[in-house]
């Protein structure tokens, strides 16, 4: 078991975004959220970080309610990656990267060897190594895109959940955040617009159209050309000739 | 290049030049102690300290040890405290709300104190038990009630605009109240009081208000590395594990603890609490373990040598310590802001 959301609701503003929807995230592997955009895959995941609480229903973390669980103690087991993170601290990538460390030091901790294994280990799954020192305004949206991944790992999640984490990449550093998140020691949920991508590397998906769960399973049962017609309105031919038998999908006009 | 992930605190020149600020901060008080209508050599005032902390007897005449220890001393702590509080209040305020121009008055604490003020300086409010200091504390603590509402939840854009809302109301009723109840002289020694004045402070004043402020820093000391986390916003704060409602609520309380207890001391002087934690953010960068006490000692520092040039820059007047905060800080600020974008 990891995270799992049952008869979940959340509403914003008078107006609901998310109503009835259940589902388990299985532990390791990669979950990819799909939908049209407002169709409630970045609310899911704040519900699923516990930022949120479900107006009804719940979430759960190893069959543990997450309304009963220290937001320290949960914040050592779930970390999240906003889309967009933005900052006016002027602040280093290491110093960004060290900020993950804060749920797993008390009050009167120095900073420890540990901390900064830790830290260094993050930096170095990502690539950043040799950046440690850059400051966070000089960063391209790729290497900002790393750092906060970097930072997440450094909190040591066992799952670690992200919010469109390829938006404004361009196609290698799209590829490269993907491939890294699957190679990830965690248990990862991503929200995700490209459906292609997300055949590619996800290992489930599920698929979210106003607020309520319409599909989930492998890609290839999910990604089918009726259903692509029917959540996004678009008419798609899906051929199962990617590795592993994976789809790919090719948009159709008019 | 230094190592970026090694530990804190391994640069042994940080510590030495916070030694060399806190050496720095105690020679202001000593000339602050020395300066005034009637100059007095550093050293006496140095001897007259030591007297007065029971280090002495030093030979120094009685009439100087009377007006070092307990006016300009008492005088010079006051400020000292003021400037450390103000510009820590600032420091965290502008971390919680995220925003630059956030300040100690942007809750409308002391658009509140100046009400209390005015009520119990022109309309005799309290009847002659309540002081000034106390009417000002009380229409500060009022100003926070009335903002509380709107603390505990929502953005922080929606805090800072119930803060401009509080200001505006204090602020109309402060200039009602002078419009309607006071004389040209009475209208005159009102507008001292807003711009800030240390006068007439003695020791009780520098007990309260060094008791307030450090307690004060110590709180905020402790709640640093949550501060730290707000760098990226709420959200991100909360899934890094800081508990945002009850930490914002604790320091907003604790900044506006700080605020109303100064301001009722010495009226509203502004500048430091905006300015003083940028300096210190340029100079240490945006950690809050370094940064609040950088702020402290800055802010103290700061208000020291503003009331010594207060006191001596018009002869025979002394001149509100709010002017002289902002028209010798304003220039020095612009040329950091300038310089920093050299640098970067």
């Amino acid at each position: 078991m990891s995270l799992a959301a049952r008869d979940v609701a959340w509403s914003a503003g008078g107006q609901p975004i998310l109503a009835g929807v259940t589902l388990a995230v299985p532990p390791g592997g990669v979950l990819g959220l799909l939908g049209p955009n407002g169709s409630g895959k970045s609310s899911l995941l704040r519900l699923l970080a516990g930022l949120r609480r479900p107006e009804e229903g719940r979430v759960s973390l190893d069959a543990a309610p997450l309304a009963e669980l220290r937001r320290r103690d949960l914040a050592r087991r779930v970390a999240l990656v906003e889309q967009q993170a933005g900052t006016e601290a002027d602040l280093s990538v290491a110093e960004v990267v060290r900020l993950g460390r804060t749920p797993h030091r008390g009050l009167l901790d120095a900073w420890s060897a540990r901390d900064a294994e830790v830290c260094q280990r993050a930096l170095a799954q990502v690539g950043l190594v040799d950046k440690a020192a850059r400051r966070w305004h000089s960063l391209s949206g790729g290497e900002r895109q790393r750092a906060q991944i970097a930072r997440a790992l450094a909190q040591e999640p066992s799952e670690l959940l992200l919010d469109e984490p390829t938006n404004h990449l361009d196609i290698q550093h799209q590829l490269e955040i993907l491939d890294l998140v699957r190679r990830l020691p965690a248990t990862c949920v991503l929200a995700i617009h490209d459906l292609n991508l997300a055949a590619l590397f996800c290992d489930r998906l599920a698929v979210l159209r106003d607020g309520r769960l319409v599909a989930e399973g492998a890609p290839g049962e999910v990604l089918t050309a009726e259903l692509i017609q029917q959540v996004w309105g678009v008419r798609a031919q899906v051929t199962l000739d990617g590795p592993d038998g994976r789809p790919s999908i090719r948009y159709r006009l008019g | 290049m230094s190592l970026p992930l090694a530990a804190e605190g391994a640069r042994p020149w940080r510590w030495l030049l916070g030694l060399a600020a806190v050496l720095a901060l105690a020679a202001s008080v000593v000339l602050a102690a020395s300066f005034g209508e009637m100059p007095i050599a550093p050293l006496t005032s140095l001897q007259a300290i030591a007297n007065g902390l029971g280090l002495g007897p030093y030979p120094v005449e009685r009439i100087v040890q009377g007006i070092v220890w307990e006016y300009r001393l008492s005088r010079a702590l006051v400020a000292a405290c003021c400037g450390a509080g103000l510009a820590v209040s600032g420091a965290i305020l502008q971390a919680l709300l995220r925003n630059a121009l956030a300040e100690p008055y942007v809750l409308g604490l002391s658009a509140g104190a100046s009400t209390g003020a005015v009520l119990v300086m022109l309309l005799g409010v309290g009847g002659g038990v309540l002081g000034v200091s106390l009417g000002a504390f009380l229409g500060a603590v009022l100003a926070f009630a009335v903002v509380l509402p709107f603390l505990g939840s929502g953005g922080s854009t929606r805090i800072i605009l119930a803060g401009v809302a509080a200001s505006q109301l204090f602020n109309a009723l402060t200039a009602y109240i002078v419009a309607t109840a006071a004389n040209a002289e009475q209208a005159r020694s009102v507008m001292f009081w807003l711009l800030g004045s240390l006068a007439g402070v003695r020791w009780p004043d520098v007990w309260l208000a060094a008791g307030v402020v450090l307690a004060g820093l110590l709180v905020c000391l402790a709640c640093a590395r949550a501060l730290d986390a707000f760098a990226f916003g709420e959200d991100a704060a909360a899934s890094l594990g800081v508990a945002v409602g009850p930490l914002r609520l604790l320091l907003l309380a604790v900044t506006g603890l700080i605020t109303a207890c100064l301001v009722s001391l010495v009226g509203a002087v502004g500048f430091v609490g905006l300015v003083i934690p940028h300096v210190a953010r340029f100079l240490v960068g945006p950690g809050h373990g370094r940064l609040l006490p950088t702020c402290a000692l800055i802010g103290a520092l700061f208000m020291v040598l503003a009331d010594i040039v207060a006191r001596t820059l018009v002869a025979k007047q002394t001149l509100p310590i709010g002017v002289v905060t902002a028209l010798v800080g304003a220039p020095a600020f612009a040329f950091i802001l300038y310089r920093a974008r050299e640098v970067r």
